[in-house]
């Protein structure tokens, strides 16, 4: 039983009438899942019990048998045991530790909340994980007196690898370190350090004791130095999921209803942006084209429908679209590839062993896979990566997956329900394995691909220009950034298509999983140049700006493009000039040790051998040294349009 | 709620959308990855909207399965009249089974006690229902709401070939990626209303106008007070003990099973507004009016583990 959220007087409904207003009013009340997490001991339990019991969801009677529950297996003397409402089955109880996932439920006026309750032991990564992958929001609990814990960490990592945005640091037993505000700072601090790199959208601490109410639902007087809001305050106004919105459109099909032969509808669950009466679609595999008809909805019929709406679309052409198939936006179609690279967490008591098939449902379709190689392992206290050959209980793997037949996905950062997959052991069907799409494997991507009639030198002679990667390469601090935002503001002024590429606007979005370790660094070098070579094959001009400072990778980026199409630019200021100028303070923090890994002092810097450009910056002003970029460019053609010998027939 | 020019809402779907839509995919999902899925049918209100849930999911086909009612012969009259109305109503097939051997040897709440009259004309009966025809999917109405154990169990919830639920070997549970794979002999429970809330059921039911048995709905019913429930003598065959004489009393029932062992309510809220204002401000929990659940402390585990739904 739950619910009577609203517990108010009964003289507020003085007529039904009044009732059925209250009723219907609550259509609009919002949904959010959030899960806690907790070492053994945090008071996870304790702090579900008392939102539970705070929101007057515990009736009398509920009540009556806990008192009588406490008395046998009671921690707390002859107080009520919040816990005790929350462990569910006869053996946990026997324990005192709850060991599955849980889901419990509690209302406010302004949402109805699902609370997945997992538990906090080292073996249990896949409740966790189970958990996580609903929530959209995670509860991060630790003890005051303790702070931080390996666990804590691990639950971090796993909320982040699960997709969850929104985290609250619930500092908890803050009456056994007597309220005390620099305790609270000290673990908020230490968090925010770790927590960085994950970027959640949402971060908040809260000082709080769940077994005295303080801070849970209502301020504390005790806790009066705390600016910030109470956990329930934060649950019920964090927002959340909108962007589930402004996805690309995305059906999987579940069902083809056809009642009669007049009527052929496909039914499914959107995941993942709008439609509309007229939109075209695509079948993903097929590549087959299409546009709605109808959309039935369970409220009838429907000009258009969205994210979550369980919905039956008819379309304008007769095709052949079966469960299992994607039904997308034909503008922005998901990959279709046979072969995926994924991270893999591991369920069962049985190794995952490469090689081995199982079956995987993705979306609504099931097919066969195996993996095909372990990348590497994550060790999920302290992130490193780690070889393996094999995948044990609770292990997380980044994986090549090769499928029985190409499937349609997205990456799972981008949509949650079409990049994320299942896998089955196919004797005896148990749920073995839980995987989070990272990307699809080239070899496979030619599905849609095979479509694209128009070319880089079609493209290219659309824009007028030559395209070609303008690759800055330097010391932090020797002006690359500067100089490239002058360059490209100059082959703007003239009418030239760019876009620059720069830490900031790929650090926070397409690379932010990476930190700065020399592997990171690699990675980060290959990903820049594989987004630059897409530019490059859009047609324009790309600059990008990075101190890139290992020639393997700059050479790498050179190979990624044509012959002439890669000219690195090396900006020659010496380190000591680097340092005198330090925009952000980062030299000296270096210095102390307080970055690791910093290049020019504890990181090298390989020199360029060959670059086509090398600029001297001391002394100089930046605009002469952008103006000799330019001229560069010019000199060598690179700001004409490019002569095709049999002119139009590219196209 | 902010609303674009094309009418479609900025915001996310409300709570009582959003659990409709994963309940239907839910139902969906079993229709459509088991050879022959059934459709428990309790008459109840849960069950009443977990139809409506399945009518809407296949509109404009009927679902593709047959409803199943397990009869104790103890229900109440008017239960099996909405029953049977109902599935008249919807044009679905509905089959209602009763243990033959249970009927055979008269095993009825009084003589038998609730709990061993349970187990074989329920728990029992449900098996030999599911074993005769072959299903290997059934829907229940349950939510984990109701109860603690219930809170733990997945929406499709794997039996082995004897119908046990194993609390300590379910399968992960993901995203909504459901697994529905199951060997010869064994079956899925599923259970697409598993995060409703008592409240949620009622004001979806006011919402879409969901048909509900008139037990739920207060009337002057002749009961008799036993063990501190009120008891409704639905038809002769509940003996009267000494000291207990029918009254007629202004009830209701928030819960409806089989008649002997369902407590009313005395209450006056006949319509559905009524009845919502009244759970609002009620301190009475949904279950208390079953009297199987008092047996002990973890009955309804162990009634899970033994099949039960």
């Amino acid at each position: 039983m739950s619910d009577a959220e609203i517990i108010a007087p009964a003289t507020a409904f003085e007529t039904e009438a009044a009732v059925t207003d209250y009723i219907l009013a609550q259509e609009d009340k919002d949904q959010l899942r959030f899960l806690t997490c907790g070492s053994v001991d945090d008071g996870k339990s304790t702090l579900i019990g008392r939102l539970l019991y705070d929101t007057k969801l515990i009736f009398e009677d509920q009540l009556a048998a806990l008192e009588k529950d406490s008395r046998r297996h009671g921690t707390v003397g002859e107080d009520i045991d919040l816990a005790l409402l929350v462990d569910g089955l006869e053996a946990e109880r026997e324990q005192g530790i709850t060991i599955d996932v849980a889901y419990r439920f509690f209302a406010t006026e302004k949402r109805k909340f699902i609370v997945a309750d997992t538990p906090g032991h080292e073996q249990y990564t896949r409740n966790m994980a189970t958990g996580a992958s609903t929530a959209d929001l995670a509860v991060l609990l630790v003890d005051a007196r303790n702070g931080l814990m390996v666990q804590t960490r691990r639950h971090a990592f796993i909320a982040s690898l699960l997709g969850i945005r929104h985290v609250v640091l619930a500092i908890n037993k803050i009456d056994l370190v007597d309220y005390s505000q620099e305790r609270f700072e000290a673990i908020k601090a230490e968090f925010e350090t770790f927590a960085a790199s994950f970027e959640f959208e949402t971060q908040q601490a809260i000082p709080m004791s769940a077994r005295f109410g303080d801070n849970v639902t209502g301020k504390s007087d005790k806790l009066a130095w705390f600016q910030g809001p109470t956990l329930l305050e934060h649950l019920e106004t964090v927002k959340i999921g909108e962007e589930e919105l402004s996805q690309p459109f995305r059906l999987p099909v579940q069902w083809v209803n056809r009642p009669n032969l007049d009527f052929r509808g496909y039914s499914g669950t959107i995941a993942g942006g709008t439609v509309s009466v007229g939109e075209e679609l695509v079948v993903a595999a097929s590549g087959k084209t299409s546009k709605v008809e109808k959309i039935i909805t369970p409220e009838g019929e429907r000009n258009s429908a969205r994210a979550g709406e369980a919905v039956t679309v008819t379309l304008v052409d007769e095709i052949d679209i079966s469960r299992g198939d994607l039904l997308a936006s034909s503008v922005s179609r998901p990959d279709v590839a046979d072969q995926l690279a994924a991270h893999l967490i591991w369920m069962s008591d049985d190794a995952m062993l490469p090689g081995r098939s199982y079956l995987m449902k993705i979306g609504s379709k099931t097919v066969t896979a195996t993996v095909t190689e372990i990348k590497h392992k994550v060790n999920v206290n302290t992130f490193e990566h780690v070889a393996g050959k094999q995948l044990q209980l609770n292990e997380i793997g980044f994986c090549n997956l090769s499928m029985s037949v190409p499937v349609a996905f997205d990456p799972y950062e981008v949509n949650r329900q079409t990049g994320s997959f299942i896998l089955i052991d196919r004797v005896t069907n148990a749920t073995v394995g839980a995987g989070m799409v990272w990307f699809a494997l080239r070899r496979a991507t030619n599905i849609h691909w095979q479509a694209l009639d128009v070319d880089k030198s079609a493209r290219a002679h659309g824009l007028g220009q030559t395209p070609a990667v303008l690759w800055f390469t330097g010391l932090s601090g020797s002006g690359k950034s500067t100089i490239a935002s002058m360059v490209e503001k100059k082959l703007h002024m003239e009418g030239r298509h760019t876009y620059a590429l720069d830490g900031d606007n790929v650090r926070h979005g397409l690379n932010r999983d990476l930190g700065f370790t020399d592997a990171d660094r690699v990675e980060n070098i290959r990903r820049v140049g594989e987004v630059a070579k897409l530019f490059v094959d859009a047609g324009l001009i790309t600059l990008t700006s990075f101190i890139s400072p290992f020639q393997a990778e700059r050479q790498m980026a050179r190979e990624l493009v044509g012959e002439g199409e890669f000219i690195e630019i090396f900006v020659d200021t010496p380190i000591e000039e680097c340092k005198k100028r330090d925009p952000k303070g980062l030299y000296e923090k270096a210095e102390k040790g307080e970055i690791k890994n910093f290049t020019g002092i504890d990181s090298p810097y390989e020199r360029p051998e060959n670059a086509e450009v090398v600029l001297k910056t001391v002394g100089r002003d930046p605009e002469d040294i952008a103006e000799e970029v330019i001229e560069y460019l010019r000199a060598n053609n690179y700001l004409v349009s490019p002569v095709f010998v049999d002119e139009g027939s590219g196209i | 709620m902010d609303v674009s020019a094309d009418g479609l809402s900025q915001q996310r779907l409300s709570n009582l959308r959003r659990l409709e839509a994963e309940s239907i995919h839910i139902i969906r999902e079993v229709a459509a990855e088991f050879r022959n899925p059934v459709m428990l049918y309790s008459i109840g209100k849960d069950s009443s909207v977990m139809l409506h849930l399945a009518m809407k999911a296949f509109y404009p086909s009927k679902p593709p399965f047959p409803l199943l009612h397990v009869d104790t012969t103890w229900k109440f009259r008017e239960m099996i009249q909405f029953r049977d109305e109902t599935a008249k109503r919807l044009g679905l097939d509905l089959i209602v089974y009763t243990n033959p051997h249970g009927k055979a040897d008269n095993i009825n709440p009084f003589d038998h006690g609730s709990s061993a009259y349970t187990h074989v004309m329920k728990t029992e009966a449900l098996k030999q229902a599911l074993d005769k025809y072959g299903f290997d999917a059934a829907f229940g109405g349950a939510r984990r709401d109701e109860e603690k154990s219930r809170a733990k169990e997945r929406v499709f919830s794997f039996r082995n070939a004897s119908h046990a639920w194993d609390p300590k070997n379910q399968r992960p549970e993901l995203w909504s990626l459901y697994n529905a794979r199951v060997s010869k002999g064994e079956s899925i429970r599923a259970f697409p209303l598993s995060n409703w809330t008592e409240l949620d059921i009622w004001q979806y039911i006011l919402t879409e106008d969901i048909p509900m048995v008139p037990l739920y709905f207060a009337a002057e019913r002749p009961v008799v007070e036993r063990d501190g429930m009120l008891i409704m003598r639905d038809d002769e065959r509940l003996k009267l003990q000494d000291g207990e004489k029918v009254e007629n009393k202004m009830v209701r029932f928030r819960t409806l099973g089989c008649y002997p062992l369902t407590g009313a309510i005395e209450s006056d809220a006949d319509t559905l507004p009524a009845i919502v204002k009244e759970m609002l401000i009620a301190r009475t929990s949904e279950r208390s009016g079953r009297l199987i659940d008092h047996d002990d402390a973890a009955s309804m585990e162990k009634k899970k583990r033994e099949g039960y739904f």
